[in-house]
């Protein structure tokens, strides 16, 4: 069964009050996750096809173009994950 | 003047291209990049002289245990220390403090003792003591530190006193690379009988590092960050407090005897000599000889010259860095009083969506607390970005982290 996990290589919680999470996806499966989050998510900002700032479920969230995203103002990494699975699945 | 050209030769990975850019590499404080010539050496040691140090009387457990005690001496010539009894081989710069800590402290410290440090220290320098203190009782004191990142000298002077046994500071900021002045509190706390515990690993890379000049009694640093390997660092102590203190660790190597007594049931212990008495196991060998060429790199390039080319560095960086409008730089801006670190924000930003916006262009920084949360505290920062420069960066290359860092104005 697929699950997000195949799509992402490492999730870095960063520390300190306001906890941000940078996602790093599978070297092998960036594209895919790309295109698939730019599907469902709203895009509010583009950098030159290089940065998309975006929305999903109300939660901002910026996406790079090499294969990252970064997510905060989230409860947890619980809600990452469901978020990520709404995204990718 | 160093031969640029020729030295970015030496470093394999700067041919690299990260998301179709020329690698760009400004996060030298957190490690540094490798040249060729400690590569070979390590590869060289695997090939030719592999065994373990001090074991054996065959010829390559000599030979290894020859290399092996030459790098010793040779990290006792680079800081100009007595010789090799007064160095010993840790993992890095942590492992160094928490051997002070657990070693010399767990034995000197009492409840009614202070242990002063200062709020610009690296969380391997609060830790450690912090941790112990939970044990022993003591206070663990902190010196203050100035809006601009210098360190708070008459904080520092107010907080020492005759109950003070130590005080554990860092040369250079991993933050702000603000130098501070050690000789002068060396000499401060040896007036109330203090030791000096120096945290080097941002300095011994960067200066050159006397450690009579400076008169302190214990230097920790880490061969990562000088262009050795990982899992290799130094703690100089003076050799009569080396001496005194009880080992770390204990095992094989860092014994004379064990001898079983069949009257009392147990086992009498004798320690091994300077330095040995402080590394039990097998060492890490082949990152003691990877130091060596590390060294001997250093020494060849010249460490006034490396200490220049990155004033150079810094200063245009500061310069160049000032023209972005949402850019806001920290720590002192005179390069008489720093080392090639650079901590800044970008308004409206996060330090970790600069890191992967300067990442998109194959620019390496750092982002986050850089393990100094105290220190960022203090400036009402939640965390911030931090360049950091080495003997292969150029002039060029700040250019380019400039034009891009002004693309962040797009966000």
């Amino acid at each position: 069964m697929v699950g997000f996990e195949d799509y992402v290589a490492r999730i870095e919680e960063t520390c300190g009050e306001e906890k941000e999470f940078v996602v790093i996806f599978r070297y092998d499966k960036k594209h895919d996750a790309i295109t698939k989050i730019l599907e469902k998510a709203a895009v509010k900002k583009s950098i030159s096809r290089i940065i998309f700032e975006l929305t999903f479920r109300n939660v901002s969230f910026r996406l790079y173009g090499t294969g990252k995203a970064i997510f905060r103002n989230l409860k947890g990494k619980d809600e990452l994950k469901k978020v990520l699975s709404a995204l990718l699945l | 003047m160093l031969d640029l050209d020729k030295i970015r030769k030496d470093f394999p990975i700067l041919q690299r291209r990260i998301n179709d850019h020329p690698l760009i590499y400004f996060d030298s404080a957190a490690t540094s990049q490798k040249p060729r010539q400690v590569i070979e050496a390590i590869k060289d040691f695997y090939e030719k002289y592999n065994a373990n140090v001090h074991r054996a009387v065959h010829t390559l457990s000599q030979e290894a245990s020859e290399l092996y005690e030459n790098a010793h001496e040779e990290v006792a010539k680079f800081i100009n220390a007595k010789g090799m009894e007064e160095i010993i081989f840790v993992r890095g710069t942590t492992e160094a403090i928490n051997l002070v800590a657990y070693a010399w402290g767990l034995q000197n410290l009492k409840r009614e003792d202070e242990v002063l440090v200062t709020l610009m220290e690296h969380h391997s320098n609060i830790v450690p003591w912090e941790n112990l203190s939970r044990v022993k009782g003591f206070k663990v004191k902190y010196a203050e530190v100035n809006d601009d990142g210098t360190l708070n000298y008459e904080t520092f002077e107010n907080a020492i006193s005759d109950k003070t046994r130590i005080v554990c500071l860092s040369h250079v900021s991993n933050v702000t690379g603000v130098i501070n002045d050690v000789k002068r509190v060396a000499k401060i706390a040896h007036e109330y009988g203090s030791l000096v515990l120096v945290d080097g690993a941002q300095s011994v890379p960067h200066l050159p590092v006397d450690v009579k000049d400076l008169d302190i009694d214990l230097l920790a640093f880490s061969g990562h960050k000088m262009l050795g390997p990982t899992g290799i660092g130094v703690l100089y102590g003076r050799r009569e407090i080396l001496e005194e203190m009880e080992p770390f660790h204990g095992g094989g190597e860092m014994i004379k005897e064990v001898t079983f007594d069949t009257m009392t049931g147990r086992c009498s212990i004798s320690w091994n000599d300077l330095p040995w008495k402080f590394e039990a196991g097998t060492p890490n060998i082949c990152g003691g000889v990877g130091l060596m060429a590390a060294l001997k790199y250093l020494k060849d390039v010249g460490m006034e010259n490396v200490k220049a080319h990155e004033k150079t560095l810094t200063e245009y960086a500061i310069i160049h860095m000032q023209e972005c409008d949402r850019v806001k730089i920290y720590g002192p801006r005179d390069v008489r009083v720093k080392c090639g670190i650079i901590p800044f924000s970008v308004d409206g930003l996060s330090s970790h969506d600069v890191a992967l916006f300067l990442d998109s262009y194959g620019i390496m920084i750092r982002s986050g607390f850089h393990c100094a949360q105290p220190l960022h505290e203090k400036f009402k920062l939640k965390s911030s970005v931090r360049v950091s420069f080495y003997i292969y960066n150029t002039h060029e290359e700040i250019d380019r982290f400039v034009e891009v860092l002004k693309e962040t104005g797009q966000f």
